[in-house]
Order: structure tokens, then sequence, then C-alpha cells
């Protein structure tokens, strides 16, 4: 069975008083920080359009965005939907190949030698280049095609992550298991597994980032397309350009939201690798 | 007094790309139950090797091994090994990594009595009151203290220690070496230490085997009289001293940098402190 590590819920080595305290501080002003950058860029953006007079289809300005929202508030939640659903799929489907591949380049030093080259080629060829090419070959297939290429662009720093954790493994970990005579699954759940979780937690923060963009490329590029990516390319072909800078905004919004999850799951899985700063 | 360990005309070789590296040829080692044997020799003249041979984490190309009369065949639960590197698990509590082997090793009491004999140990080597911390938040002899509960928890007939000292500062050391004298006294096995303190080998064993470079073999065996619990001043006794010499003349005559002739004395009759071997 695998061990999950407990999630180490206090700040260590502080008064808990204190620790509260200073915990407050810290939430309010990792919240408060940001909102304000937020509102400064806003105030920013609205002031530039305002003061060089252009018009909005030149450059939408935060005051154009309301509108048109309230007019394709509906559009926004189904495409959101599907948008998110399908990054997500692309992405699990991105760790358990990732995780799986990482694993037998880890485990074996010939594996690790023979598939290495083959994926970074593989990574190295831009996928803007292979959206079309799936996007054509199963032609119709819109959710098929775009987790496909969300797993595709996503499931290499998984797998590299895994496979370098596994591999620089200490002999020592191995040994104090290995010496009473545990198995090699043994091993990879009690000691193998957790010890690379920081590692596999740094990757899936890129590859969530990764896995957002694949789902776009291919919802703007296929035709008929669905989710933000072709309300997007819907905005385009018709220059409404509040609409365009209204899918730009939500995606970020999403992609910050898909970003911080994986930020929470490390904090409760991986947790113990963080240390107080002193 | 039977012998629990055997090692008789043990030889072994790593394949390296360089071809086969000779590393133990023809060595010699008993260790009497409830005995404690140091073994001292050059930077990388095999003696790692011949712990990870002892723990049957390989297989020796020639000679052989016995562990109670029987030979290795492979790990075995009833071996505990402590490193240089202390390999505590960080997500887990400290008594959570001392009870690690329990989780291997097929359980011969009930779990509450596990836990307090994990305790017990804790409180032996002065770490009560660490139960429930992380490693990370103890210094490096108190991790080292709870590598060596972990290493005796499951009760191993044999203990191997690596250098377990190797990293510590001189005081920490000093004092793990009352520690560890008090654990002798109440945990009854039979102990083999690595080390490059050859004050500490006579501090600890009660005999002290000195390899020879690489290719290792059994070079010299020292007796040590004294027994039991002792004080630091020990080692300032002219007996200590005299030890310390023979000792470090043999260690650099295993490095090259002595004659051989010299410890071609004749055998010292039976009983004597020293004893030259071949
Ligand atoms: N897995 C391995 N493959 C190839 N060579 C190895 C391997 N492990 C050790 N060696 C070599 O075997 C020799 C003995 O290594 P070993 O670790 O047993 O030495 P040691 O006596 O413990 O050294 P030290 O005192 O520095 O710890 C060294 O020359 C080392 O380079
Ligand atoms: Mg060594």
């Amino acid at each position: 069975m695998a061990y999950v590590p407990v999630p180490v819920t206090k700040p260590r080595g502080v008064a808990m008083a204190r620790s509260k305290a200073v915990g407050k501080a810290l939430v309010s002003r990792s919240v408060m920080a940001p909102l304000a950058a937020i509102v400064v860029f806003v105030v920013l953006w609205e002031l530039l359009v305002q003061a060089n007079g252009w018009p909005d289809y030149v450059m939408a300005s935060p005051s154009d965005l309301p509108p048109a929202y309230a007019r394709y508030w509906d559009l926004f939640l189904v495409m959101g939907w599907q948008t998110l659903w399908r990054t997500v799929v692309g992405l699990v489907l991105a760790v358990v190949v990732g995780v799986a591949l990482g694993m037998i380049m880890g485990f074996s030093r010939l594996m690790r030698d023979a598939l290495y080259p083959l994926l970074v080629g593989f990574n190295a060829i831009p996928k803007a280049t292979v959206v079309p090419i799936v996007a054509l070959m199963f032609v119709g297939a819109h959710d098929f095609n775009t987790i496909l290429i969300a797993f595709m662009i996503s499931f290499f720093p998984i797998a590299v992550s895994i496979s370098i954790g596994l591999s620089t493994l200490e002999p020592e970990y191995r040994d104090i298991l290995r010496a009473l005579g545990a198995s090699q699954s043994t091993i990879f759940w009690k000691i193998a597994l957790p010890k690379t979780l920081p590692e596999f937690f740094g990757a899936m923060k890129v590859a969530v980032t990764l896995a957002f963009i694949g789902t776009n490329l291919m919802e703007i590029v296929s035709p008929h397309g669905r989710g933000l990516g072709a309300l997007f390319d819907s905005g385009k072909t018709n220059s409404d350009y509040p609409l365009m800078f209204a899918v730009l905004i939500a995606l970020a919004v999403l992609g910050i939201l898909l970003y911080y999850v994986v930020v929470a799951l490390e904090k409760i899985f991986a947790g113990w690798a963080e240390r107080t700063p002193t | 007094m039977t012998a629990m360990i055997e090692i008789r005309g043990v030889r072994h070789a790593y394949q390296t790309a360089d071809g086969p590296l000779q590393v133990l040829d023809g060595l010699e080692l008993t260790v009497d139950e409830g005995g404690f044997v140091a073994v001292v020799g050059p930077s990388g003249c095999g003696k790692s090797t011949l712990t990870r041979l002892i723990a049957g984490l390989m297989k020796p190309d020639a000679g052989e091994m016995l562990l109670h009369g029987r030979p290795v065949q492979g790990p075995r639960s009833t071996v505990g090994m402590a490193f240089q590197n202390p390999v505590l698990l960080e997500w887990r509590t400290i008594l959570q990594n001392v009870m690690l082997p329990l989780e291997i090793v097929p359980a011969k009491t009930p779990r509450r009595q596990q836990e307090e004999r994990a305790r017990y140990l804790l409180s032996l080597v002065g770490l009560d009151g660490f139960e429930d911390k992380r490693p990370s938040e103890l210094s490096g002899g108190m991790r080292q203290r709870a590598s060596l509960c972990r290493a005796l928890v499951h009760q191993p007939e044999v203990l191997i220690l690596d250098e377990p000292f190797g990293a510590l500062d001189a005081f920490t050391r000093e004092d793990l070496w009352q520690t560890m004298h008090r654990v002798k006294e109440n945990e009854p096995f039979t102990g083999v230490l690595i080390t490059h303190d050859l004050r500490e080998s006579i501090f600890l064993a009660n005999q002290v085997v000195v390899l020879s470079g690489r290719p290792a073999r059994t070079q010299y065996v020292l007796d040590v009289p004294a027994t039991g619990p002792r004080d630091l001043e020990h080692l300032y006794t002219a007996e200590a001293s005299e030890m310390l010499t023979v000792l470090r003349h043999q260690i650099e005559v295993a490095q090259g940098r002595a004659p051989a002739e010299d410890t071609a004395t004749p055998a010292p009759p039976p009983g004597s402190a020293a004893q030259g071997m071949q």
C-alpha cells in the first residue's frame, strides 16, 4: 500500500501564538499584494486606451469587458468548462504516462539510454506544427484531438522529473530497506516515490501550463472547434475585439486556477519538503 | 563462544568500464556472538563492499560467508544497518522513521509493543521528546542517533555500522561513543563497525581488524582488552597509546607508506594483545 505523507499543517519550530499572527500577516500579504497589482494593471490599461483614444477595434479597454461577458456569459461557461475538462484529462493522461515512462527510465539504465534521445527529439518538435497535423488526422474528433495535444505537450517534464528523481536516489536509501529483504515495489512506494514528489510537483507546475496552452492551440486551430479557443477564434472572425480580450482574461483566470490547484496539491503531499525561512 | 559472522577467503570484484576491479581478495574475518569488531583500512580499500556482502546485498565471487553458521544467500531481516548518511525519510516523524523496518520485517510482537520498543530505543540514545519531530528539525548528531535506533528496532542479530560517526564533529562523535556503549550494554547484537578513526575503533570494539590496501586482505588483528562502558580518559592510558601506535603503523603499511617487514615480527604468544595475520 502507498504510504501517503501526512500534510504538514503548521509552520515548524515557531510558538503557536506567534505562528498564527505571522500566518495571518502572510496570508493577507499574499492575497493583498497580487490584488493590488491587478488593480494597478487594469487602471493603467484603461488609462492607456483612454489617453490614446483607441477605438475598440484597435485595442479593447477594461471597461469594454463587462458588456462582452454579459452578452456571451452562457458561452463563456460552456466553453470554459470544455477547455477546463479537456486540459485536466490531458494532464491526467500526461501524469499516468509520464510517471510510467519516468519509472522505466529511472529504474533501468538501459531504458534510459534507449528512450531519452527519442523523448528529447519528440519534445523538441514545436507543438504548433503538430497541432494542424493532428487536427486533420482526426478531423471532427474535437475532444480526442484536444486531449491528445494537451497530453503530448505536457508529459515530457513529468517523465524527466520522475526518472531523474528515481535514478539519483542515494543507494543508502535503497539499502536500508533492501537489506531487510524488501521488494523493489515496496522500496518504490515507501521511499522512491515520496522522495521524488517535490520534483514531480515542480514538473507539474510546468506541465499544467503547457497542457493548457496545448488545449487552446488545438481549439483555435481546429475548424468548428469548441472551448474558449474556439470562442476566441469566432471573436477574431467577427473582429469583436472586446470578446477576444474577454476570452484572454478568462483564459488567464482558468490558467491561474489550474496552477494553484497544483500548488495546493503540492502543499498537501510534499509540504514536508518546504523549509521555513529562518 | 560461537561465531556469529565467519568470512573465509572472500573475493569480490566490481565490473567497471575499464574491466574488473578486484576489491576484496582473500578476506578473513570472524566475529563472535555478541562481539563488536571494528574494521579499519585505507580509503577505497573495500570496507563498504564488505558491509554490503555481510548484509547480503551482493554475492562474493568466491569464498565463504556464514551468518550464524548458515551461508548468506541474500538479504535477511536479522541484519540492521546504519551509514555515514543517516538517510532519514523527511516526510516521516522520527518515531515513524525508527519504526520503518517493522513495516518490512514480519511482525514478532503486537504493534503497541513495537511502538514501545521504538520509544525505548529513542530514550536510550537520548532522543526522548523528539518522537514527533521531523528529521529536518534535528541536528546531525541527533539524526545519527535516530538512524541507530532504526537499525536496532527489529532486534537484529547483526548490526552493521559503516562510518556512522564519520561526518560528525569531534565532541558530538565522542558523545555518541558513550551512547554506543550504553546501547551495546542493553542490546544483544553482534556489531561490525567500519571506521577511519583509530581512537574510535579501540574505544568501542573488542577487536580491531586492519585491512590492506586494495585489493583488501586481512592484514592485522588487534584484540582490545578493555570491555564495557569507560571514560574517554581511557584513550590516554599507556595501553591505549600503545595500541594506537601499532594500528597507525599498520595503516601506513596498508597504504604502502611504511615497509611491510616491520609487521613480520615473530608470532606473539597466544593471549597477548596483538597478533599478526599471515
Ligand atoms: N558499485 C561499484 N561499481 C564499481 N566500483 C565500485 C562500486 N562500489 C565501489 N567501487 C569501488 O570499489 C572500491 C572499494 O569501494 P568501497 O566503497 O568498498 O571502499 P571503502 O573502503 O568503503 O572506502 P571509504 O573508506 O572511502 O568509504 C573503490 O575503489 C570503489 O571505487
Ligand atoms: Mg565506505
